[in-house]
């Protein structure tokens, strides 16, 4: 009988299929980024080859990685920077 | 035109073996010539499913090695016109037949089948590439889990990568009564996330066990509601336009007691 009162007068809860369906988006997304070690080094590589144009970079430092946070999914690379090249555009850019 | 059908779905258990004994019954029924392969060598079931263990004198592994001839390793379904089973070897591995092996094999049979259904293996390694190696189209089959779910999609984006465009989403054991409640995932929900079509949605069934205990196909049967989802979306994959059958569920006592309470 209180199972009964209980579930007829208790807050409702977040569907569980709600949570599901959530945790279900992101894991896809983390799967279709398909995020394989090679895949990260090659993007890494790429990523270095671009920056090392306009800057000397601490490649031994450098950490790319996908990062899940607050429904989201972002990539997050720390280049340690060592000197900006002279001549190498930024300033005309600017 | 003949057409070779990989059932697929990366994850064990979700029903691949009792949707290819069904939907090949359903399409049979239908009037189609059809020949099912069973493509999980090692840990072959379909036959069991079918009900046709005792019949099996040689198995695919025989057809590919060259020992004997397609037609003396298909084993014919005595309750349904044109119904036929390759069955797999249960003593060797999946390493025994190779990609090309099992393509040459798939297009051998169309030239006497309207349909080749073949039953892939769980996993997503060589012996799920060798039940694909020969398919013009697929058939994903997933239920309403995340786990299997995920492994869907997975499967889907291998089957795009050997090149299989053509494939659609069958969800099995969907239980109406808890996607009501929100404590399923439901259709859309499944069908949104993978991107990909619907061909089927079986409802949760205890019928399949009962049935698959004395080896018939539960389409065989008219009581079972799974087996009129099967036999719909068998007339699906023959490309009849069948609309879904209704999931919805008879209101409970308790709801409309609460409705009327003013709780919902």
């Amino acid at each position: 009988m209180f199972d009964i009162f209980s579930r007829v007068f208790a807050p409702r809860q977040t569907p569980s299929k709600n949570i599901a369906n959530e945790r279900l988006r992101m894991v896809l997304i983390h799967d279709r980024a398909s995020v394989s070690p090679q895949f990260l080094e090659s993007l890494k590589g790429d990523m270095m080859a671009v920056i090392s144009k306009y800057a000397e970079i601490d490649e031994k430092e450098t950490v790319v990685n996908f990062s899940t946070a607050d429904g989201s999914v972002a990539l997050v690379a720390n280049i340690p920077i060592k000197r900006v090249k002279r001549g190498s555009g930024i300033n005309r850019n600017i | 035109m003949a057409e070779t059908i990989v059932i697929t779905s990366g994850k064990g258990g979700v029903g691949k073996t009792t949707s290819v004994a069904n939907l090949g019954s359903a399409l049979a029924m239908l009037g189609k010539k059809v020949a099912m392969v069973d493509a999980d060598i090692g840990l072959r079931n379909l036959d069991l499913v079918m009900g046709l263990e005792n019949r099996i004198v040689y198995d695919l592994v025989d057809v590919a090695e060259g020992y004997c001839k397609l037609r003396q390793a298909l084993v014919r379904d005595k309750r349904v016109d044109g119904l036929f089973l390759l069955p797999a070897a249960q003593t060797r591995d999946k390493t025994a037949v190779s990609p090309d092996q099992m393509k040459s094999l798939c297009d051998e049979l169309k030239e006497e089948f309207d349909y080749v259904l073949v039953d892939s293996p769980a996993g997503i390694e060589q012996g799920f590439r060798n039940a694909a190696a020969g398919a013009d189209r697929a058939i994903v089959i997933t239920t309403p889990e995340l786990s299997a779910v995920r492994d869907a999609d997975r499967v889907i984006a291998l089957l795009e990568s050997m090149e299989i465009y053509d494939h659609k989403l069958l969800i099995n054991r969907i239980r109406p009564l808890m996607v009501k409640k929100g404590d399923m995932l439901d259709i859309d929900d499944v069908l949104e996330q993978l991107a990909i079509d619907l061909i089927g949605v079986i409802p949760e069934d205890e019928m399949i066990i009962v049935t698959t205990n004395r080896g018939e196909p539960a389409v065989l049967n008219n009581h079972s509601k799974a087996g009129q989802a099967y036999r719909n979306t068998a007339r699906r994959i023959m490309g009849e336009e069948v609309p879904f059958l209704s999931l919805d569920v008879p209101e409970g006592l308790l709801t409309r007691l609460k409705r009327a309470m003013g709780f919902k």
